[in-house]
């Protein structure tokens, strides 16, 4: 056998003197890290298998454990990182494509860190949200051009079907496949509790969760997996999947070994066969095809369900989301660089895209300037991280945003980047029934629950303290926008002035 | 009344409710759970109140269920075993050890001390510091609840 | 320091409003008698009135005044104006020296209709077309600005408190139906003529007291149908929003109302089905035309007048009336002191229009 040139990116460290031995940590690792080693007598670890998911730290009653990187050291050289030599370590011993899962961790801007809100003094009075009604109640879908009135003088309802959010934040897709029936049902039931959507994500609908229609956005995307009409016609929209932030012209992948039982049933694939969701889809290689599916859906759907484009953040994102609002779409929904993923090749997901703050801005200014803003809503994910961020989304120009890593996180997920490997120690990305079962929607779906409405609460604060009582009046405000530590060109891009002007 | 019920479906097998059990019928301050914890159990085969059954996949802890009609308390020749407000309590001093209880809980819910002459049971932790069962607090996936059913 | 147009200028300020029902003709007088008991709430920085029914000679002519810097900036105005208008009559607009008033531009008044073939070849209506041939003035020729452009009213502004704006321009010698006013107190302008208030466009006339939060996204929104916000203020957005509703979309007065000072959804949804349906179908259309942050307005137009508050009543407004006579001021002595024997005095709730009207057949 060759020399395994890999070294263990983690450390274990147990405190023997707090470890008693329960054995927790060696019955909750699905890595399968610790053992107990009876002729020591005591727990041993092997650190090569260790993902870092913070499972065993959690769930230790005594503490005993913690994770450190590791750090044996390759000799330092800031070109040749360590990194990039133990990929090159991977790649010539297997031959193989790098498969990353979650956002993209390098360390580009993140523009919302550069970006500082107002608040009122004096000449404009900030609101209390604990006195005062502050809403956030927002409508997504087509806004209508021109009045009409019936012949008794009285305003005809003329809107295109629209989604009603009770918090401008929705959940953003993953598939039944990608994430757990339990993950799925979390979702499903914390959106009904709050008031907004999920997203099916491309891997159909389980008929268990048919009752959380009215708070699902049923996806369409390339393998049109699990589409057929009671599933369009089960949710309150329907998603177009064209692109996705995390691997932008990249399709998807699940293995036949996690297409089984309800999850291949689900897809209407023949178990344990491979779903591969092309890069394009198939039936639409231009803007005008695209125009035929939207309304192919509407027609499918008797143009009750207003139909979601969702495209990856791309260089010219402001001129395919024009095409996208001329083509018929209710909604363009905007996946930025950073938006996580149960699998991507490594090298797409760190280098293809451009981040989401940039996109929504240019998309938002050219709808504007092209008068269409009103034809469509926009949704932006791609890493939105907490309230400010909504906030900031919200000002330059989204309608709401698409939680899904921190929606993942609020269900216990640690970021450990390694959905690919179907492990998950935290019962979301897996489809093993013993790791599935850890994720008790009852305790999930609060904590999402909690999670959103922590949030509204703190977007309440935020908007009270600019003076604004109701979230449509944020709504592309970016004058209530600075940006510190930001070229003139990125302020120009992002439309906002620098702080201090 | 309120019991302790578990839940298979949600009864992960990680075995800190035995834990949580032996800890909480320590005489431990309980300044830092964890650290207490450590202090009390280290070193120690602990003899939990509550137990897993499991086989293969299967998982789900056992404890004494509180009868309405039990068995345990009309077998006890000593008198040690009563029900009080609906928790059946075992009186330690009045125990002798000799085992009926044991042989007559369907489901074997009973055990004997770490002494072995008397026997020891779930009292639903009302006689620690514990407030709720401790098992039932420290159940990382709400497998075991206290509730009214 | 940057002026009006190149940087956004909050203000605090006074407004104030006379309105007769039976259409009597008064005379600027009493308007500034009102506005000057405010003196404390304008800071010396500007100050305005609007007139209505002031031109009964030209009534079916489009009143241009216009600010102008230089004769320059004049010449190359009048030749726009002369490109695609017929100019009926064109003077100076008459003045009167006062003491605090210094560094006026040059002041024109035009009486204009479009020419028939530029209207035609355009495809717009008359309005549409005059709005648009004013946007283009004020945005494309350096040092002209027409600040009033209706039909039989007029906007008259300057640099200085509004009782001296008054004097200034003579308004003792005009009559008209109805009358509003500003003083204004702006926190960082050098103070621009162009910048005071009343901001007007047709006949629409606005005066405002507040500082609007949701300034830019309404800015943004309306700017996708046609409009120039070129001096980033309230007033002015204001201005082409309800032009925007009222004139272009068709909305009742009462209707504007329900957008920009939309009632909080608890409200809506404690109305009956049929205002519940009309509310939330206006709020969800129009989301990006509510105004939230603290306003009170005076909408001046042909033949009415409204008056409204914020939906949270963020700045002081009361409502008076005497026989035919509506007085809205910011404060109630301003009203008093016109009128000291009012029947009626109230304060009219966050986001309630008052709208008054000419009666029938008086327009």
């Amino acid at each position: 056998m060759a020399i395994n040139y890999s070294i263990p990116e983690f450390e274990i460290v147990r405190n023997t003197d707090r470890c008693i031995g329960c054995r927790a940590c060696e019955r909750q690792c699905a890595n399968e890290v610790h053992y107990y080693d009876p002729d020591l007598g005591k727990m041993m670890a092997d650190d090569t298998k260790c993902v870092n998911c913070h499972r065993c730290v959690s769930i230790c009653p005594t503490r005993a454990l913690k994770i450190v990187k590791n750090n044996d050291t390759l000799r330092e050289n800031a070109n040749w990182t360590s990194e990039n030599i133990l990929e090159i370590y991977k790649q010539a011993a297997t031959g193989g494509v790098l498969l990353s899962s979650m956002g993209n961790p390098k360390p580009l801007p993140v523009y919302w860190d550069k970006i500082l809100i107002n608040a009122s003094q004096v000449t404009n009075p900030p609101i209390d949200p604990l006195r005062e009604p502050m809403e956030t109640k927002t409508f997504l879908g087509k806004k209508p051009e021109k009045i009409e009135r019936d012949k008794d003088g009285k305003i005809v309802n003329n809107l295109s079907s629209q989604l009603e959010l009770q918090v401008p934040i929705m959940f953003s897709a993953m598939s039944f496949g990608s994430i757990s029936k339990n993950a799925h049902e979390s979702l499903a039931r914390a959106a009904s509790e709050l008031g907004t959507y999920y997203n099916t994500g491309e891997g159909g609908l389980h008929k268990d969760f048919y009752q959380y229609g009215p708070n699902t956005i049923v996806q369409v995307a390339s393998g049109r997996f699990g589409v057929h009409k009671e599933y369009l016609e089960a949710g309150a929209a329907i998603e177009i999947k064209m692109g996705q932030g995390a691997k932008p012209g990249i399709g998807g992948h699940l293995p036949g070994t996690k297409s089984i039982g309800e999850v291949a049933s689900t897809r209407m694939i023949p178990e344990g066969s491979d779903a591969i969701s092309p890069a394009p889809h198939h039936d639409i290689y231009s803007i005008e095809d695209l125009r035929q599916l939207v309304y192919s859906l509407k027609e499918a759907t008797e143009y009750k369900k207003p139909i979601i484009v969702k495209i990856a953040a791309v260089h010219n994102v402001a001129a395919i989301a024009s095409g996208i609002a001329r083509g018929g779409a209710d909604i363009i929904a905007i996946d930025g660089f950073r938006g996580g993923t149960g699998a991507a090749p490594t090298r797409i997901r760190d280098n293809v895209g451009i981040p989401i703050e940039l996109a929504l801005a240019s998309v938002d200014e050219r709808l504007r300037q092209e008068g269409i803003r009103g034809q469509v809503s926009i949704v932006v994910g791609g890493s939105i991280r907490n309230s400010a961020d909504v906030v900031k989304a919200i000002a330059l120009g989204a309608d709401a945003v698409y939680i899904g890593s921190a929606a993942c996180i609020a269900m216990g997920c640690h970021q450990c980047r390694s959905c690919h490997m179907a492990k998950c120690n935290w019962g979301i990305a897996t489809q093993r029934p013993d790791l599935v079962k850890r994720l008790n929607p009852d305790i999930a779906s609060k904590n999402l629950v909690n999670l959103v409405s922590a949030w509204n609460h703190e977007i309440k604060e935020i908007m009270g303290g600019m003076g604004i009582n109701s979230i449509e009046s944020l709504k592309g405000n970016r004058l209530m926008l600075r940006g510190v530590g930001l070229t003139q060109k990125e302020l120009d891009i992002l439309g906002i002035k620098h702080a201090g002007e | 009344m309120k019991r302790i019920y578990v839940n298979e479906q949600w009864c992960l097998g990680c075995h800190l409710c035995e834990y949580n059990c032996a800890f909480a019928n320590t005489n431990s301050e309980n300044k830092c759970r964890e650290n207490d914890m450590a202090k009390a159990l280290k070193n120690k085969v602990i003899n939990p109140r509550i137990r897993i059954e499991e086989k293969d996949d299967i998982h789900f802890a056992v404890s004494c269920r509180h009868c309405e009609d039990p068995l345990c308390v009309k077998g006890c020749i000593a008198g040690a075993l009563s029900i009080v407000d609906g928790v059946i309590n075992i009186d330690q001093d009045k125990c002798v050890g000799c085992y009926t209880c044991i042989l007559s809980c369907p489901y074997g819910a009973i055990m004997p001390a770490d002494s072995g002459s008397v026997i020891q049971k779930c009292e639903l932790c009302t006689k620690n510091s514990c407030g709720e069962p401790a098992c039932v607090k420290g159940c990382p996936n709400n497998a075991i609840v206290f509730e009214e059913r | 320091m940057l002026k009006e147009g190149e940087i956004r200028i909050p203000s605090g300020c006074a407004i104030s409003g006379i309105f007769s029902k039976s259409g009597k003709p008064l005379s600027g007088r009493s308007i500034i008698d009102s506005i000057a008991t405010m003196h404390d709430r304008s800071n010396g920085l500007g100050g305005g009135f609007a007139g209505y029914g002031i031109y009964p000679q030209y009534k079916d002519a489009y009143a241009f005044h216009i600010f102008y810097d230089n004769t320059e900036s004049r010449l190359q105005c009048e030749k726009f104006l002369d490109a695609h208008f017929d100019v009926i009559n064109l003077s100076k607009i008459p003045t009167k020296k006062v003491a605090s008033i210094t560094n006026e531009p040059i002041i024109m008044r035009y009486f204009v209709n479009p020419l028939h073939n530029k209207l035609k070849e355009s495809q717009l209506d008359e309005d549409e077309f005059t709005v648009q041939c004013v946007i283009k003035v004020n945005t494309t020729i350096d040092g002209a600005y027409v600040f009033s452009s209706g039909k039989n009213m007029g906007v008259f502004k300057a640099v200085g408190y509004p009782e001296d704006v008054g004097e200034f321009y003579r308004l003792d010698e005009y009559e008209g139906y109805c009358w509003t006013a500003h003083g204004r107190y702006p926190t960082n302008t050098p103070g621009w003529w162009g910048g005071a208030h009343p901001f007007a466009m047709l006949d629409y006339s606005i005066v405002h007291n507040g500082e609007i939060s949701s300034y830019d996204a309404n800015r943004r929104f309306v700017e996708m149908f046609g409009y120039k916000c070129t001096l980033l203020t309230d007033t002015e957005v204001i201005t082409y929003i309800i032009d925007y509703l009222h004139r272009k979309q068709k909305l009742t007065l009462t209707e504007v109302a329900e957008v920009i000072a939309a009632p909080f959804w608890d409200t809506i949804n404690s109305k009956s089905e049929e205002d519940k349906k009309r509310l939330t179908y206006l709020r969800n259309a129009f989301s990006s035309l509510l105004i939230t942050g603290p306003f009170s307005i005076l909408l001046g137009y042909d033949g009415g007048l409204m008056a409204l508050n914020d939906r949270l009543k963020l700045r002081s407004m009361v409502v008076g009336e005497k026989d035919d006579m509506v007085y809205i001021a910011s404060e109630e002595c301003a009203i008093r002191v016109i009128e000291p024997n009012l029947d009626k005095l109230w304060s009219p709730k966050g986001g309630e229009p008052v709208i008054v009207t000419l009666e029938e057949g008086l327009r």
